[in-house]
């Protein structure tokens, strides 16, 4: 019986986010949240590793008032509880703040095994929480999976580096990163969607985890000051003609045109 | 306040060029630059100087022949021991990235990723540029507490030319902890060898190909245009067709012209090629994204368009 904690952070949709053609900022108020990409493909790791054997899946996220929502996807898809820490003093701190705030959670959860998160969250691309959170709990690290399995108290993982896939074997507890091409997450079937809201959901401050979220804050040493979408400026000239031929000798015209074949 | 700098990569060609970057930091702060090397029977370690190495520090044992987090972690820490650096510059690689994480977290510290640029404000924090939201923005952050640790990806800065310095080297005395991660298999990937970033033009492969047969009819586009062939992460990760892919978290390219086939368009994807001067898609859906960050594109079946594309260039390119 495995006990897996996931961690999740809920992002902006981030096919629905649009940039200000005035200020080129990016427009995140208002758009719909979910929960990242990648951490949604660690979730679907823990629900089959918990089919495959038998045990617990437990979501745990750092958000904010919309993270509830979010997370009702990740019991749809098969959690079978969620921890939140909701705290507003907590806004906008840095992976390092980040990671301490997660660690007191997975300790005040306790009793786990195995802990998956994703290899970044995309919005912040920051790749630091898993392997921070290794540090802060002594545990070891195994990241960039793409394969794994669970045996009797330990793992065994496909890692993807540039040059090699590493097969490694490591002894439970562990914390795990994973990457896209672990697998497909699953759709929720409507019934599940309905029972996840029966599904047990906690919130927490950063005193209910034991931390004072002052000091947190303190701690968090990286701001970010702007962020811009660079300008693009494309023609955006769709060729419309009546045969391929046509459209495609538009095109090959196009090309030649605009100088680039020029070596 | 004088501060040191301390760079490390386990890839040789980036951690030259973190040695420039370096060198200029360290010498804007009144520091000095030293480097960190980590493997079995190093013996290159002299070379290091002429980069602008003042003190190479060297961890060189059996233990670190292969890439161990935690063993590469008690080096650096050692390192940091004996160097009191204020900035450490490590290679953004997968290992990299995920030592640096780990060292950070073990000094206590914050850690800028995939940083493109770098300076020091004139409170003495250190400024970088790098990609947020899946590659669709550029954040601008600062790290308030030394030392900053920062990753820098390939590329980002230029290698400098090798010079007169003079250096000493430092042998490190590290006590490597137990291995926890057993590595019980290595699999040898095969690298794609063309150089993707250099290349004038490049055609490009998505899920729009069906099989990997029918990526011969995009070879013979690249044959007419004198282009390299690339790819979607799909195409690579998911169907082994090829060995590397565009984009975020691949080759990030900038050529003349790039055509991309059967491609969706993707943040991912699109912010590999942001950098093309021309961008051309053919995609049968008219809603794909790939059109709205295109200069030209054709909304049809790759399949019955890049035959006739082939033969329209032959015709005009003679
Ligand atoms: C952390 C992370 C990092 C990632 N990094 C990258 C990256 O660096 N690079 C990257 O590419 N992806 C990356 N991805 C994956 C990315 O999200 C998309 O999954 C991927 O880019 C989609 O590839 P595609 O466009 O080939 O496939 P799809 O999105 O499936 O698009 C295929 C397109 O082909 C069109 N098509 C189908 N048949 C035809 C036909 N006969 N003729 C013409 N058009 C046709 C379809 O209309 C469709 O638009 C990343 C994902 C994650 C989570
Ligand atoms: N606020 C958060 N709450 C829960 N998990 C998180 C949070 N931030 C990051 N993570 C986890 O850590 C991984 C790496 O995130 P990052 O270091 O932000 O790129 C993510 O894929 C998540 O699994």
């Amino acid at each position: 019986m495995a006990r897996i904690i996931v961690l999740l952070k809920d992002i902006v949709d981030l096919t629905e986010m649009k940039v200000d053609p005035e200020t080129r900022q990016p427009v995140t108020e208002g758009v719909k949240r979910r929960i990242s990409e990648l951490d949604k493909r660690a979730l679907e790791t823990a629900i089959q590793l918990k089919e495959s054997g038998e045990g617990e899946v437990i979501a745990l996220s750092m958000g904010g008032s919309g993270t509830r929502v979010a997370l009702l996807a990740a019991l749809a898809m098969g959690a079978d509880a969620a921890y939140i820490i909701n705290d507003e003093a907590l806004a906008g701190v840095d992976a390092l703040a980040t990671s301490k705030v997660l660690k007191a959670a997975v300790e005040k959860i306790g009793d786990y095994d195995l802990i998956i998160g994703g290899e970044m969250t995309l919005d912040s691309l920051s790749a630091q929480v898993i392997p921070r959170l290794a540090e802060l709990l002594d545990l070891p690290q195994v990241t960039y999976v793409k394969e794994i399995e669970l045996g009797e108290g330990a793992l065994r993982a496909v890692r993807d580096l540039e040059d090699v896939d590493e097969v490694v074997e490591v002894d439970l507890p562990a914390v795990v990163a994973v990457v896209r091409e672990v697998n497909e997450p699953r759709i929720p079937s409507l019934m599940n969607i309905m029972k996840a809201k029966r599904k047990p959901t906690e919130e927490w401050d950063a005193e209910a985890v034991g931390l004072s979220a002052e000091e947190v804050k303190a701690s968090s040493s990286v701001e970010i000051l702007n962020v811009m979408a660079p300008k693009v400026d494309r023609k955006r000239i769709v060729i419309k003609a009546d045969t391929v031929e046509d459209a495609a000798a538009q095109l090959a015209e196009a090309i030649v045109s605009e100088g680039v074949l020029e070596r | 306040m004088a501060q040191n700098v301390l760079a490390f990569s386990e890839d040789r060609e980036l951690l030259i060029q973190l040695l420039g970057k370096g060198k200029e930091l360290a010498d804007s702060l009144g520091g000095e630059l030293n480097a960190l090397l980590v493997g079995s029977n190093i013996s290159d370690s002299g070379e290091l100087a002429q980069y602008g190495s003042k003190k190479t520090l060297v961890a060189d044992g059996p233990g670190f022949e292969h890439f161990s987090v935690e063993a590469y972690k008690a080096a650096f820490l050692k390192a940091v021991e004996a160097s009191d650096p204020g900035i450490i510059l490590i290679g953004a690689t997968k290992r990299g990235k995920e030592l640096a994480a780990r060292v950070a977290a073990a000094l206590d510290t914050g850690c800028m990723t995939e940083c493109m640029t770098l300076e020091v404000d004139e409170e003495g924090n250190l400024v970088s540029e790098r990609l947020t939201y899946a590659g669709s923005t550029i954040a601008t952050e600062v790290s308030r507490r030394a030392p900053h640790i920062v990753t820098i990806p390939s590329r980002a800065f230029e290698a400098p030319e090798p010079g007169e310095g003079v250096g000493e080297i430092v042998t490190l005395d590290v006590s490597i902890p137990e291995p926890r991660v057993k590595v019980v298999e290595r699999r040898e990937k095969t690298k794609g060898d063309v150089d993707l970033e250099g290349a004038p033009i490049i055609v490009s492969a998505g899920r729009g190909f069906k099989a990997k047969e029918d990526l011969k009819i995009l070879e013979e586009l690249a044959e007419v245009l004198g282009a390299k062939v690339g790819c979607s992460r799909p195409i690579s990760a998911d169907m082994g067709w090829m060995d590397d892919w565009i984009g975020i978290s691949g080759r990030k390219v900038s050529p003349k012209l790039y055509l991309a086939c059967g491609i969706s368009g993707t943040i991912q994807h699109a912010a590999g090629i942001r950098n093309s001067q021309i961008l051309v898609a053919i995609n049968e859906d008219e809603n794909a994204n790939i059109h709205e960050i295109s200069d030209y594109s054709i909304v049809g079946d790759l399949y019955t368009v890049l035959p006739a594309l082939i033969k329209a260039l032959k015709e005009k390119l003679g």
